[in-house]
């Protein structure tokens, strides 16, 4: 057994027995930080932050919520809404907080594009993260079954119709998802359980890896510059402070997350109260019913890039193509080829790939928005599909041309 | 010895793997649709009391179900529904391009789906040159009499399918 000597406080009998010392050492106070970044580093602690507070919200509506076919929409848009005292404030940060959380997905993620955040190491980082974004995928679509409304339902249909496989048709696989042949009790019922347990587990285990995934290969920095962490560790703790190029995770690089995330808050919470219905689509202030469509169905906005893809092709090639783009971003660390960790302002071709993926993005999403009925838009959106997969195959040829740094 | 920890080894993991795959078994079960789900599958309908040219919507496994009687002057088709003298339109009401309700306009003669444009004549075919890729589908069925029963597999159905009618 372990010699323990009498502690003299908390902290060192804690220390003793399971060395909070190294933990903080590890994770926070010797977890260094390059000082050469901008406020685009502070995406994850936000996203953490986003995540707590939709995890909050969520315990107090799961208290009234009741996942019953009869009952869902009344417990959601009556119970909650006007008679649970502040119902209406956790429902309002829940349906911000899923949209918001996406706006911030995206920035994360396009910043790492950007910056070429993704290799030499960080491959495992970029991957971690992808598998974050599948899982809050299937969280937000989860939770849009619950209030259980005519957008729910029919959402409901349609996504789980994309597993018959178009020709493949098969419809058992359908049914045996929903549970029913169409969606029902015990499709709401095991949408309830996956969106406040299975999911939000596994997103919990799947950040704790991503955290991970980051503490060897440490954060890229503005320049994706290379340089020698012990060396500057040992200047920072010499005292020499300015001269190094790192600082401390905590508190120092977390005080600078703080402040982002307080002008993050203000938005957040201004949208809460004053601009919510963004988050809340008209549509689903109608019960369910599996007999009347809505005339136009259409995701929530961080869905329709993805939606824009599946629709303008032909049945089975468009569930090939819309497949093929929920998988793509995971294999970027492996189509450039190129050695070079830098901003995509100093990488020749990859700049201008970088910034016609983002924009080709945006077309995508505006374009899924609109009626497929106007042949205008219509063609915009097969346009822009089309160029999408261009750039990834593309990709892996004007990276290998790019000339090393 | 390492052969006795490789047996041990192999024992422990043969145990396992055989329990993990009962687990999956009973897992997968649980998520098929229940016998209650399966029993309430069939519909029975009605066809003495339908009336020409008016279209008749029933509900099957949570699903619109298309009846319509034909006219003398609707073109005939082998999807039709043939009940002593009369003719029947029979379909599954979801539009085949994104699963959407099409209505029914009596005075065209045709089923018209409002969100993306489609159509389909009478007897369920989809009109050329638009979004849907195929005619409307036909629900299995069985005939006693003038009653239809919905879920059921009858003659006639199986020669609809047998013909690839529908799916």
């Amino acid at each position: 057994m372990a010699k323990f000597e009498k502690a003299s406080s908390i902290g060192e009998w804690l220390d003793q027995r399971i060395a909070v010392e190294t933990l903080k050492k590890v994770m926070q106070t010797e977890y260094w930080i390059p000082k050469d970044i901008n406020f685009l580093w502070a995406m994850g602690m936000v996203l953490a932050a986003t995540f707590g507070i939709l995890i909050v919200s969520g315990i107090f509506l799961l208290m009234y919520y009741q996942p019953h076919v009869d009952h869902a929409f009344d417990s959601v848009n009556y119970l909650i809404m006007t008679e649970v005292g502040y119902g209406w404030l956790w429902r309002h940060i829940h349906g911000v907080g899923a949209s918001l959380v996406f706006l911030i997905i995206y920035i994360h993620m396009f910043t790492g594009i950007y910056y070429g955040s993704y290799k030499r190491g960080r491959e495992l980082i970029w991957i971690s993260g992808m598998l974050l974004f599948v899982l809050f995928s299937a969280e937000a679509f989860s939770g849009y079954m619950l209030p259980w409304g005519q957008m729910s339902y029919w959402a409901g249909m349609v996504i789980t119709n994309l597993f018959s496989g178009g020709s493949l048709e098969a419809y058992g696989l359908v049914e045996w998802i929903r549970g029913d042949y169409v969606p029902a009790q015990a499709f709401l019922t095991r949408f309830f359980m996956l969106h406040v347990f299975l999911m939000p587990l596994m997103i919990i285990g799947a950040i704790v890896f991503h955290f991970g995934t980051l503490r060897i290969p440490h954060v890229n920095n503005q320049e994706g510059e290379d340089f020698d962490y012990a060396e500057a560790a040992e200047l920072y703790k010499a005292g020499k402070v300015k001269e190094s190029k790192v600082i401390p995770f905590s508190p120092v690089f977390l005080s600078k997350d703080v402040f982002v995330m307080g002008v993050y808050f203000v938005l957040f919470f201004y949208l809460v109260f004053y601009n919510f219905s963004f988050a809340m689509d008209p549509v689903n202030f109608d019960p369910a019913n599996g007999l009347s469509t809505p005339a136009h169905i259409y995701p929530e906005w961080y869905f329709l890039w993805s939606y824009e893809i599946l629709r303008p092709f032909s049945k089975d090639i468009g569930l090939i193509l819309f497949a093929i783009s929920q998988v793509i971003f995971f294999t970027l660390p492996f189509l450039d080829r190129s050695p070079n960790v830098a901003p995509a302002s100093r990488r020749g071709l990859f700049k201008y790939w970088f910034w016609i993926l983002l924009v080709d993005c945006l077309i995508l999403t505006f374009m899924g928005k609109l009626p497929p009925t106007d042949p205008t838009f219509a063609s915009i959106g097969l346009v822009s599909a089309v160029i999408f997969f261009a750039l990834w195959i593309a990709l892996p040829i004007i990276t290998k041309l790019e000339k090393k740094l | 010895m390492s052969s006795r920890r490789d047996f041990m080894g192999m024992a422990l993991g043969g145990f396992t793997a055989l329990g993990g795959i009962g687990a999956l078994y009973a897992m997968k079960k649980s998520w098929d649709p229940l016998p209650s789900v399966k029993a309430a599958g069939f519909t029975k309908i009605d066809l003495s009391s339908m009336v020409e040219n008016k279209l008749a919507v029933e509900k099957w496994r949570g699903k619109p179900i298309f009846i319509l009687k034909k006219t003398a002057d609707m073109k005939k088709d082998d999807r039709d529904l043939i009940v002593g003298s009369d003719r029947y339109h029979l379909s599954i009401g979801l539009c085949t391009h994104l699963g959407c309700i099409p209505a029914y306009k009596p005075d065209d003669k045709k089923f018209l789906c409002a969100c993306h444009g489609g159509e389909f004549d009478t007897a369920g075919n989809n009109l050329p040159g638009l979004p849907p890729p195929s005619p409307l589908e036909i629900p299995p069925f069985k005939l006693e009499g003038t009653t239809l029963v919905l879920g059921e597999t009858g003659p006639e159905y199986q020669k609809m399918f047998d013909a690839g009618i529908t799916v």
